[in-house]
């Protein structure tokens, strides 16, 4: 048994500690807002914040994370997470959605510690984050758009 | 612990959406009155004109103002549910406020697309073109309904009535009612068979800014696809498939498998061997303990290069005739230049963002529920029935938002419907079954967009005139062996091949296009815009090759030759006019533009892409779009889509290939078959043609035309032509 802080509740998972957080998450915790995309770091789907910094939840073995808080985009708040997700209902970013969750924890990731991103700031951010439906141009200005936001 | 709740929404009875207006709960229910002659012929084939085009069940309100759009296609992120909803609910004078959707069920008699005949599904960009009269009709006719049933209760004349924004007022006598409160006698009024529709004037919706209706519930991780589908007592199924096309299992040593922790059963099915398990985790690692022997004799073999070669010898050969007119090779004879390109095209896996996957579960009362990314619903309804052996009103579909598509999940064999059924089958219905294709499973799977190749050959006059063009093509047919084949193939010509080159808007004076239908195992399918992804690759980059030729401006040349398209011709114009494309302006060095304009599914779109190619390296930076579908139903929604075809499109021009080496697919996950990223994206903008003409689509004809926009940018900017797709970046070292 493992004890996993998301969203600040705490849960036991009876599961093996090798298991990826992705999978612990959607098929043991029914947090299913956090996407499978690929499993191997290419694609950032499965982005989600541990301790607030975006990781890999399919790198992430779920006997690694000990006492650091999970959170995911079915809880993350606050006014940076305000901010973004307005930002991209206002331009209506989404096309499939399937890569959002991540984008937007990504996003979220980044302007936590820039408030104020370039565009390469953003490429270099959002680069692993894959969206097949080709969102980014409204993803770039949403960043921007939550950054202005929130000055 | 498996913990589970319920994914999804109820779906509402299938009872409620036949027969006329009926009256469920206080609701009211816009229904078709059934018409058994109408359904007979519908049913007989696909006669598109005797298909009824009433209103039918789409629209529910209820008590509370809601107003329910039943959706009849899948929303793969093209955002047809939001335009679908709008089309229905301006008619009705809705306030777009308490508009909601649902996903209907499978049900070819009320919820067909008419462009598939007797099929419901969704494909070649036909969900808002094939709804447009349908829903404008089931909005006007609830509309009426509303005002029937007040006009009843106030004593006054329908006439005098108005209603906005889901209130229903008669001036005169300073009465007004909400759409909850008049829904139950509304529903008891007669269903007007012929309603008014609005003036296009009238419109208040339509060709507005109506945001989407899946923004909030794709932002905050509550939006379900199929892959989060959870029922209560449900195991995962990972499958191990043959890695050659067309392998079978020999046979299976699953000691190892059954001994990994959480891991339930392991079943062989006709496509390999399933291992079920608790969570996918378990599933996977069980799935790499399995030892199991292929049996390949039956399985395609060769390498791509192998198929490619095979390909091109066949090339020399005559193919069968798809157009001709006049003496092609003759006119090119006697020309004063001629002109010769080939142009390959490799396989191309759709690497929807959401991998495949589907949900089957068995009903105490043997009947099935469906949950998946459904997007050929009558056909996958009845491939799932008859794997199951029950007829197909004992399957029941629950269409999930789906992370993508691109084509890949509607396959006319319901490929993954199969699978997830026959697992179902092989463990006696106990557990419901959710399949899981990881994403080696989903990118080694096959169904690609073909490998292609076309050959081309045209003639000059002494004034750049063109002549004569010959073509030939060879790639998989798409559709032969299908359900599909009778409507598409003719004389063996699969039009899904040869469109957009053999039915070009250029004026040519002698043409003749050939196909031969490639003979290999590898499965094809439609990839976003279909044969258009090869066809205006050849066909664009061609014809700007002849402008230069000529010595003409690519895009009056074009001009030229498009007299008898005016749309298309409108559509360039536009796009040239809004890149700020200058014929007297030289190019810079390294620096170059380029454009392309071509039709697919009935919308034009033009683009000039602004490139940048020096030492191998090819960065573009901006795409100026022009399009024309006709009505915008949404137009922010149709920048949203041509905006994503050049984020989609663009890693198949720079690399995006499948090979095979003696018949395995080499590339597996994102990091071989690399989607663009964000640092790759270009500017985008994208300009509408105003226009009054019935709607169209814009899910694929964005896609077509950006390669070869590229292509000819890159001519531009080094004066080297990149024919072949992926672009040959390497070829351009030194420019
Ligand atoms: S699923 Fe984790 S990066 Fe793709
Ligand atoms: S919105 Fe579809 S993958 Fe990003």
């Amino acid at each position: 048994m493992l004890k996993l802080t998301v969203n600040g509740v705490a849960h036991t998972v009876d599961a093996d500690p090798e298991m990826p957080l992705l999978w612990a998450l959607r098929d043991h915790l029914n947090q299913t807002g956090t996407k499978y995309g690929c499993g191997i770091a290419q694609c950032g789907a499965c982005t989600v914040h541990l301790d607030g910094q975006p990781v890999r939840a399919c790198q992430t073995r779920i006997g690694d994370i000990g006492a650091a808080k999970i959170t995911t985009i079915e809880g993350v708040s606050g006014k940076v997470a305000d901010a973004v997700r307005s930002a991209w209902r206002g331009l209506d970013v989404v096309q499939c959605g399937y890569c959002q969750s991540g984008q937007i924890m990504s996003a979220i990731g980044l302007l936590s510690e820039n408030a104020k991103p370039t565009d390469a700031d953003i490429d270099g951010a959002m680069d692993g984050n894959v969206c097949r439906c080709g969102t980014y141009q409204r993803i770039r200005a949403a960043i921007h758009e939550a950054a202005r936001s929130l000055a | 612990m498996l913990k589970v709740r319920q994914a999804t929404p109820p779906v509402p009875s299938r009872r409620a959406f036949l027969g006329g207006a009926t009256v469920a709960a206080g609701a009211l229910v816009v229904g078709f009155t059934l018409d058994p002659a109408k359904f007979a012929r519908a049913a007989a084939g696909p006669d598109l004109s005797a298909l009824p085009a009433a209103p039918n069940a789409f629209v529910r309100i209820a008590a509370d103002d809601t107003v329910t759009v039943v959706i009849k296609h899948l929303d793969m992120g093209q955002g047809n549910t939001t335009g679908l909803a709008t089309i229905l609910a301006d008619e009705l004078d809705a306030d777009w406020a308490t508009v909601r959707t649902t996903f209907a069920p499978a049900d070819a008699t009320l919820y067909n697309n008419f462009a598939f005949g007797p099929v419901q599904g969704t494909g070649g960009s036909t969900a808002i073109a094939n709804s447009w009269v349908q829903l404008r009709k089931a909005g006007a006719a609830a509309r009426a309904m509303l005002v029937a049933a007040a006009a009843e209760s106030w004593a006054v004349p329908a006439s005098e009535i108005t209603v906005e924004s889901g209130t229903v007022r008669h001036a005169a006598s300073n009465r007004q009612a909400r759409f909850g409160e008049l829904a139950e006698a509304a529903a008891a009024q007669p269903v007007p068979q012929e309603p008014r529709l609005k003036d296009p004037s009238q419109f208040k919706l339509i060709g507005g800014k109506v945001p989407r209706v899946d923004s909030v519930a794709k932002t905050d991780g509550t939006a379900i696809y199929s892959l989060d589908i959870r029922r209560p007592g449900q195991v995962t199924a990972v499958v191990a498939h043959s890695p050659r096309f067309g392998g079978t299992v020999k046979s299976v040593d699953d000691k190892a498998a059954r001994a990994v922790a959480g891991v339930v059963d392991v079943v062989t099915i006709p496509t390999g061997v399933a291992v079920l398990a608790r969570d996918t985790w378990s599933a996977m690692k069980g799935r790499e303990a399995l030892r199991v022997t292929w049996d390949d004799s039956a399985a395609e073999t060769r390498s791509s290069d192998a198929i490619l070669a095979d390909h091109r010898k066949r090339l020399d050969t005559p193919g069968l005739v798809a157009a001709k007119k006049g003496d092609a090779a003759g006119a090119i004879a006697g020309s004063a230049k001629v002109l010769e390109a080939e142009f390959t095209f490799p396989y191309l896996a759709h690497a929807a963002m959401e991998p495949l996957n589907a949900t089957i579960e068995r009903a105490a009362d043997g009947s099935y529920d469906v949950f998946a990314g459904c997007q050929l619903h009558t056909i996958e309804q009845a491939v799932v029935a008859a794997n199951l052996g029950v007829t197909t009103d004992k399957v029941r579909l629950h269409t999930q938002w789906a992370g993508g598509s691109f084509g890949r999940r509607a396959t006319p064999g319901a490929d993954y419907f199969a699978e997830t059924a026959s697992i179902v089958r092989a463990t006696g219905g106990k557990a419901p079954v959710h399949l899981v294709w990881t994403r080696e499973d989903d990118m080694a799977g096959g169904f690609y967009r073909p490998m292609v190749v076309h050959r081309l050959r045209a003639g000059l006059d002494a004034k750049g005139a063109i002549t004569g063009w010959e073509h030939r093509t060879i790639g998989k047919s798409i559709m032969i062996g299908t359900a599909f084949e009778t409507m598409i193939v003719k004389d063996g010509v699969d039009a899904t091949t040869v469109e957009g080159a053999s039915d070009t808007p250029y004026a040519l004076p002698a043409y003749r296009f050939e196909v031969h239908n490639a003979r290999e195992g590898v499965p094809v399918l439609w990839w976003r815009s279909v044969g258009h992804t090869h066809t205006a690759q050849a066909m664009e980059v061609f014809v700007d090759e002849l402008a230069h030729a000529a010595g003409a401006d690519p895009v009056a040349y074009r001009l030229g030759l498009l007299g008898g398209a005016p749309r298309l011709s409108a559509t360039l114009r536009l796009a040239a006019e809004k890149a700020g494309w200058d014929p007297k302006k030289a190019a810079e060095k390294g620096r170059g533009l380029g454009v392309a304009a071509h039709e697919s599914f009935g919308s034009y779109v033009a683009m000039v892409a602004d490139v940048t190619a020096e030492d191998g390296k090819v960065k573009v930076n901006r795409v100026v779009a022009a399009v024309d579908v006709g009505v915008a139903v949404n137009p922010d929604v149709i920048r949203a889509q041509v905006e994503g075809a050049v984020g989609f499109a663009l890693s198949s021009v720079l690399r995006n290939r499948i090979t095979l080496r003696d018949g395995v697919v080499q590339e597996r996950n994102f990091d071989a078959y690399e989607p663009t990223r964000m640092s790759e994206m270009p500017v985008v903008e994208v300009h509408i043609v105003p226009s009054t003409a019935a709607p169209t689509g814009i899910g694929e004809p964005g896609v077509p035309v950006l390669a070869p926009s590229i292509s000819n940018a890159i001519f531009a900017a080094t004066g080297q032509r990149l024919r072949s797709l992926p672009l040959d970046l390497a070829g351009l070292k030194g420019a």
